[in-house]
């Protein structure tokens, strides 16, 4: 790289002007932060105040500090791509949330701001990209059912080449066995034919799509854009590349022989929702004894929803067991349909389907059941009618259990592996198969970033991420290959996927430094890190999200990102000028996340809410790349206290990261060591959970803290650092 | 109570649906209790609509018809505004309450029927309502001293009513008609001969 020109652009536009000593301000940046060009402007995100910089850049500069806004604002103005940016945040960060008549105070926080970001800057390299990128624009779907077939033709009509593994010997998993299926659309009154031929016979016949059936993967390595899958089988082992991988390894039905109390397995007339679907397929109504079925009970929820089998809704099951009804008024109207449910869950359109189930004279009665008995030649539904508020019972010559989706995840690998059977076989150094979420679900984070798994590259679909039924597989289906598509194109040109999409930043090891302690390894929540023989840390760029999590765990400090790394942030907090003890002026420092708690800070200035000036705020990517030797430079360099904030961990952990923030609070659990040794109080550090929406709570939170603060005292490292 | 294999069958219901009055709604019910809670009578009545309804769909025939519930309903329409599934309730409840009257399942002492009975005969005899009569039969119907006491508790509104001429004295003897009484009685008689042939009575 050729040599370092840095420059400062102060805005005084948007009321900073008014609100700062701009003059004092470029002082700052030229005298203390030592930038070579500085320059002030009235409207810097106008075209002529972009004009300006980008002259400058033309000139030579390499490193620009902007002072303006916060960097989350006008980000396309401000674009400069091979240009090393630092934001200095006056305005959300400053002037909006200042309380007037703190002048003095404001300026001194606007000075230090400035402080930091020309420190960051010269910190900063401009990333590369990262060097492990290649690119294969093929897409490796495992199960060849109803979500598989969908991804595969979704890649394929996409224009990339798509390769099925399926381990049985025909395409089409259980859709294949189904009679019929519920309608996806208008006018939602009848089961409709299931498409699964059509859809055969367009992945049969379309050029892109190759298949190997009887097959399984036996090994997968690599990283998004170089996978290599080794698949097996009958023609022996054959490797297959791709650049991305759809785990559409669908589900399993729930084994109706563990619940013998409702005749599963004990009876051969009690069936499972699959069991009608034979019958129907067949067009054989009858009993298992040949004779003709006149009554038929359905029992929702069986084993569903219950924490001694399985503790969740599978969502479609009530909607086929009207379906199933349907067939049965279909062969013969006076068959006797009794659906027995506690709630019934149709969701969307379904409430039409239900209708005209009832229109048929299917009846469907509140009511739970306790037990399935035989009476007579055939079988008795005992129940508690939640309505008539009463134990009572029918009688049926059929009972179908409505039993729920068990995903077919692979391994758990939070679990001891012995007698678990992998569906990826990944090497990977965190275990063969992708982490779980709940339930057994292969999924990441349901609520925030649906289709996102902690392995990067490789996406669920279908009815393994979460119980589905085949409307929803198909969306789901095609949101996965979209993501698979994104990833393998992303990885081609070097870049993070989600979040930090487009990041071209990339974890760098100095491995002479590393202790082989595999905190790294261990603790990336993206199974990036993998160990060479000697143990030490060997990164797939192409895997990791830019994190920082491993940067965080790192206790030697040998891991960095060009422009993010101990250094850029160490640089930033010794920056701040520390008043004396006596001044009545402490200084806490906040590393907020970048996601959450940083949005959250700027809001607060949006809605001109105030907060102390005494606080300097440095976004981190994740709390989990907080790396605790800056905890302890600054306590040591005099500041009074520091705030965490990061995002919510746990179970509904909001962490964009995933163990992050989880990460962090128990990196800080064990800070009061370090405090003790330092004879400071254990208030100096707090970790805060601030979610996007907090903006209000945020500034009080930080009032609380510096009053806190001002009780225990300034501190007494003052003046040592 | 009936038996396991009869119950939750479409009998009792294929049964209402053809004689009762909307009856082929009662299916269409989704369990929801909405009219429950909204029926002002809510905590009065033993079965609210919603569970007349779920009787229906068990089978339980003699409870229904025999229930004194749906001769509860003050046809305050709450409920029909209300049943997202567009329920005619109202109309279902008396209905039922028709259909077990024909069958003479209906409560003896149930006093909704008594009046409506004495509302109806008071009615067909003319062809109009002969108020005074209706409500002298209304007071009197538990013997002579209860009437007086029941007279004489409402005399004032009696003498309202007589005032604003809501209700003429002369009406005791007699009373008069409609224009074509006798027309007035063979629609009736059409009209229950048309009924009788769609619920199967025979009589
Ligand atoms: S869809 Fe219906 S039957 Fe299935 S678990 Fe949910 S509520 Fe129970
Ligand atoms: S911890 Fe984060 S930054 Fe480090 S390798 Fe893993 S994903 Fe990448
Ligand atoms: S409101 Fe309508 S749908 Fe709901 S319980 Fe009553 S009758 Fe049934």
């Amino acid at each position: 790289m050729s040599e370092m020109k840095t420059a400062a652009y102060l805005c005084s536009g948007c009321g900073i002007g008014e609100k700062l000593d701009i003059a004092s301000l470029s002082k700052v940046a030229q005298r203390e932060g030592k930038m070579m060009l500085v320059k002030e402007h009235e409207f810097l995100c106008s075209a002529e105040g972009v004009g300006m910089i980008r002259a400058d850049i033309a000139e030579g500069v390499t490193h620009a500090a902007i002072a303006a806004c916060s960097r989350r604002a006008k980000t396309e103005a401000f674009d400069f791509p091979g240009t090393a940016l630092s934001r200095v945040n006056l305005r959300e960060g400053v002037i909006w949330v200042v309380a007037e008549g703190h002048e003095e105070i404001r300026q001194e926080m606007a000075e230090d701001y400035l402080r930091m970001g020309c420190a960051e800057l010269k910190k900063m390299k401009m990333p590369e990209g990262n060097p492990g990128r290649k690119l294969n624009r093929r897409i490796l779907v495992a199960g060849g059912g109803f979500s598989g077939l969908t991804a595969a033709l979704a890649a394929a009509d996409a224009g990339y080449e798509a390769v099925i593994v399926e381990k049985e010997d025909h395409l089409g998993g259980h859709a294949a066995k189904l009679a019929k299926r519920v309608p996806f659309r208008e006018p939602y009154r009848e089961p409709v034919d299931t498409g699964i031929d059509a859809l055969l016979e367009k992945v049969g016949a379309h050029p892109k799509i190759s298949v190997h059936l009887e097959s399984t993967i036996a090994e997968t390595s690599g990283a998004p854009g170089r996978f290599f899958v080794k698949i097996s089988g009958p023609a022996g082992e054959k490797i297959e590349e791709a650049g991305a991988i759809v785990q559409a390894s669908g589900f399993s039905g729930y084994d109706i022989a563990k619940l013998p109390h409702l005749g599963g397995g004990k009876y051969p007339d009690v069936v499972d929702q699959a069991g009608v679907e034979e019958m129907a397929k067949s067009g054989n109504f009858t009993k298992k004894d040949g004779r003709a079925i006149s009554s038929v009970a359905f029992v929702q929820c069986a084993g569903q929803r219950d924490p001694e089998h399985l503790p969740y809704c599978s969502g479609h099951c009530c909607a086929t067991s009207i379906k199933q009804a349907m067939y049965f008024k279909e062969a013969n109207p006076d068959t006797e349909t009794v659906v027995l449910f506690t709630d019934l869950r149709v969701p969307g359109m379904g409430e039409d389907f239900y209708r005209s189930a009832q229109e048929k004279g299917v009846i469907f009665a509140k009511g739970k059941v306790s037990s399935v008995s035989e009476a007579g030649n055939g079988l008795r539904v005992n129940f508690r009618d939640l309505i008539l508020d009463e134990e009572t019972s029918l009688d049926a010559d059929l009972v179908v259990l409505a039993t729920g989706q068990v995903p077919n995840s692979g391994v758990n690998i939070d679990l001891p592996e012995e007698g678990q059977v992998s569906v990826l076989n990944l090497n990977y150094r965190q275990g063969r198969d992708m982490p779980q979420l709940v339930h057994g679900f292969t999924d990441s984070h349901f609520i925030c970033f649906p289709y996102e798994t902690r392995r990067t590259g490789i996406y669920a679909a279908g009815p393994v991420r979460r119980p589905m039924d085949m409307m929803q597989a198909s969306v789901d289906a095609t949101g996965a290959t979209l993501k698979a598509i994104q990833a393998l194109e992303n990885a081609a040109l070097g870049r993070a996927a989600h979040p930090r999409s487009g990041d071209l930043s990339y974890p760098h090891v100095r491995l002479e430094g590393c202790t082989q302690c595999k905190r790294c390894t261990v603790e990336c929540p993206f199974g990036a890190i993998d160990e060479d023989e000697k143990r030490y840390p060997v990164f797939n760029e192409s895997r990791c999200r830019r994190c920082g999590t491993c940067m965080g765990a790192c206790p030697v400090r040998v891991i960095s990102f060009e422009n993010y790394s101990v250094d850029t942030v160490g640089a930033q907090l010794k920056a701040v000028e520390i008043p004396d003890e006596f001044s009545e002026k402490p200084r806490i420092l906040i590393l907020a996340c970048e996601n959450d708690a940083y949005p959250a800070l700027d809001m607060a200035g949006v809605q001109r809410l105030t907060y102390s000036a005494f606080v300097r705020a440095i976004p981190v990517r994740c709390l989990g790349s907080v790396n605790t030797i800056w905890i302890t430079d600054a306590l040591n360099s005099g500041y009074d206290g520091v705030m965490m904030m990061g995002c919510k961990h746990g179970e509904n952990y909001q962490c964009h990261f995933v163990k992050g923030s989880e990460l962090a609070n128990y990196r800080m659990s064990k800070i009061d060591d370090t405090l003790n040794q330092l004879g400071l109080e254990a208030e100096r550090v707090a970790t805060h959970e601030v979610a996007i929406t907090d903006s209000a709570r945020v500034a009080k939170m930080i009032d609380d803290y510096v009053a806190s603060i001002n009780e225990i005292g300034m501190s007494p490292m003052k003046g040592f650092g | 109570m009936s038996e396991s294999f009869e119950r939750y069958r479409s009998n009792f219901l294929r049964e209402v649906e053809e004689k009762v009055e909307e009856g082929e709604w009662v299916k269409m019910c989704m369990q929801c209790g909405v009219c429950a809670g909204s029926c002002p009578f809510g905590p009065h009545w033993e079965h609210s609509p919603q569970k007349i309804f779920m009787m229906i769909r068990a089978g339980k025939r003699e409870e229904v018809l025999s229930s004194d519930s749906m001769w509860m309903c003050t046809s305050c329409y709450n409920c029909i505004v209300r049943c997202p599934r567009k329920l005619p309730i109202t109309h279902i409840m008396h209905g039922l309450a028709n259909y077990s009257h024909r069958l003479g399942m209906a409560p003896k002492g149930q006093p909704t029927r008594q009046f409506a009975k004495l509302f109806w005969d008071n009615l067909v005899k003319k062809g109009r309502v002969n108020e005074l009569k209706l409500t002298m039969k209304h007071y009197f119907r538990n013997g002579f001293s209860a009437g007086i006491r029941e007279a004489m508790a409402m005399k004032e509104i009696g003498q309202g009513m007589m005032k604003a001429g809501r209700i003429n004295p002369m009406e005791f003897f007699g009373g008069h008609a409609v224009k074509d009484l006798s027309g007035f009685h063979a629609m009736l008689a059409k009209a229950r001969e048309i009924e009788d042939r769609k619920k199967g009575f025979s009589d």
